[in-house]
């Protein structure tokens, strides 16, 4: 299964008023791998990974999906896209008035005819596979940053997705947590074969997920080299970016 | 012009509800599986506003009572405070009152929890989630106050009426009979359309449009809301300034219609 293309940006431009984030970007990712996007703050990451699931459409260029322009989908074939795809948000976005359980099962009860205990069934899984259990009662307000983002994942892999966009899966998450975070992206990876495209600053989430680095600035794609021999990369950017390297 | 500046600026601001409108009316059929979430939103926008709907209610009918006492009583026709206390309840200041507090309670706190989830990427999450988010966040809370408005303005003209009585009564010498029988005589002129008093049903018809309106521009108002905390604070100031500017122009218009069309 793995290979072929299932995601491709061409010559993608973006604008926010008179700011220009993408300026021609340009990239593939083959089914099965995953890949790291690393680059400055404010260089439009973030917004990468809102085209690719049809939240954003770019001002000139292509996204596309299985070969499918995602900005040209109508609304039910973009629901249907976005039901094989999952996206976990920086703060996990839970919805903040629904419990942990009601926020997992929200897709199933609001897209599909499942009964009640079939939806429970599959929610429970998935809170077991991202490893948060007896919190089905709980408040988004009641638990911890790293345990919100586990139970994003958990609703984003509801579906059983086939792609995951990660933004920045450690962000305010203590080394302990982003670790056991990383472990789990890994895991999901190699259990499930999910192709995924992480936005990520920190070094060891990369080493530990990413087949390869894309390294985004001034709108486009500076570098993309697998994560070993990008941190071993001589190019003067990349060790300023990545600041200097421990003896 | 200032007036040209301010009317572009409702009919811009009244877009998205008008669009939210359509989009509910498409969606009623999904309101038998909304209960739960419905009569949450009741309690919250009725119940928990009831004690000053009751309270403002109480004070304007004795305001109207005491203001047109004073002046009736200059001419001995002072037993017509009833008829005038009721009308004006049942008419305009019951349903205005209410649909005030609501836009300054549910619709304020329509737009702060929708700003809040706009701001927060929960609106993006649902949209990523495939969810509805008019039949999730919307439709719930637009039916919610159109049930909950008529409610509160029945019990707003009743305590209005009985405040107006209670001042009748002791600060301008009419008997509790006298202006209870002028009140209820007021209202007893059946419409043609309905077996309601005229005046009780098109206040109620005006409370549940009121109702609508409240929460269409509230939701609307958190959908748009951005940029952090300062977002939600501009959508929920939004809310409050269109909902009234919005029920007062609807306002005009029923009355038009109903009483000379």
């Amino acid at each position: 299964m793995t290979g072929d293309v299932i995601l491709r940006f061409a010559d993608v431009h973006k604008s926010f008023g008179t700011q220009q984030v993408l300026a021609g970007l340009s990239f593939e990712v083959q089914r099965g791998r995953t890949l790291a996007i690393m680059g400055p703050s404010g260089t439009g990451k973030s917004v990468v990974l809102r085209h690719a699931i049809g939240l954003m459409t770019p001002d000139r260029g292509r996204v596309e999906v299985e070969g499918r322009e995602v900005g040209k989908l109508g609304r039910k074939e973009l629901a249907a896209l976005r039901r094989r795809m999952g996206y976990l948000f920086q703060e996990g976005a839970l919805i903040n008035w629904l419990s942990v359980g009601e926020n997992v099962c929200l897709p199933l009860r609001e897209n599909t005819d499942l009964s009640d205990k079939e939806i429970r069934a599959r929610a429970e899984e998935k809170l077991a596979l991202v490893r948060v259990e007896g919190a089905w009662d709980k408040m988004p307000a009641q638990i911890s940053g790293g345990m919100k983002k586990r139970v994003g994942l958990a609703r984003a892999l509801i579906t059983d997705p086939e792609i995951i966009l990660y933004d920045e899966p450690n962000a305010g998450l203590d080394p302990e947590i982003s670790h056991s975070i990383n472990e789990l992206i890994r895991e999901l990876k190699e259990r499930l074969h999910v192709t995924a495209i992480v936005v990520e600053h920190r070094i060891e989430c990369i080493k530990t997920v990413a087949d390869e680095v894309l390294f985004l600035e001034q709108g486009r794609a500076q570098v993309r080299l697998p994560p070993k021999e990008f941190f071993a990369s001589d190019n003067p950017r990349i060790v300023q970016f990545l600041g200097p390297r421990p003896d | 012009m200032p007036l040209l500046r301010i009317l572009s600026d409702l009919s811009l601001a009244l877009g998205l509800p008008l669009e939210l409108l359509g989009q509910v009316l498409a969606r009623l059929h999904h309101v038998p599986a909304r209960v739960a979430w419905i009569v949450d939103q009741v309690y919250q926008s009725a119940i928990q506003t009831l004690h000053v709907v009751l309270l403002v209610g109480l004070f304007i009918g004795m305001i109207v009572a005491l203001q047109t006492g004073i002046e009736l009583q200059r001419i001995g026709q002072q037993d017509q405070i009833g008829t005038i206390v009721a009308v004006s309840m049942a008419r305009e200041m019951g349903p205005f009152i209410t649909a005030t507090i609501l836009a300054a309670t549910a619709g304020s706190s329509m737009a702060a929890e929708l700003g809040t989830m706009s701001v927060s990427d929960e609106l993006a999450a649902l949209e990523v989630l495939s969810v509805d988010r008019v039949r999730f966040l919307v439709l719930p809370r637009v039916i919610a106050l159109a049930i909950a408005a008529p409610v509160l303005t029945v019990l707003c003209d009743m305590i209005g009426i009985f405040g107006g009585g209670f001042v009748a009564q002791s600060q301008l010498n009419v008997s509790t009979e006298l202006y209870w029988d002028a009140a209820l005589d007021a209202l007893r002129d059946l419409g043609t359309s309905v077996p309601l008093p005229k005046d009780v049903f098109s206040g109620l018809f005006k409370a549940t449009v009121f109702g609508v309106i409240v929460s269409l521009i509230g939701c609307s108002a958190g959908l748009q809301a951005r940029g952090g905390a300062l977002g939600v604070g501009q959508a929920t100031r939004a809310a409050v300034r269109d909902s009234i500017v919005a029920v007062i122009i609807a306002n005009y218009f029923m009355t038009w219609f109903m009483y000379q069309g």
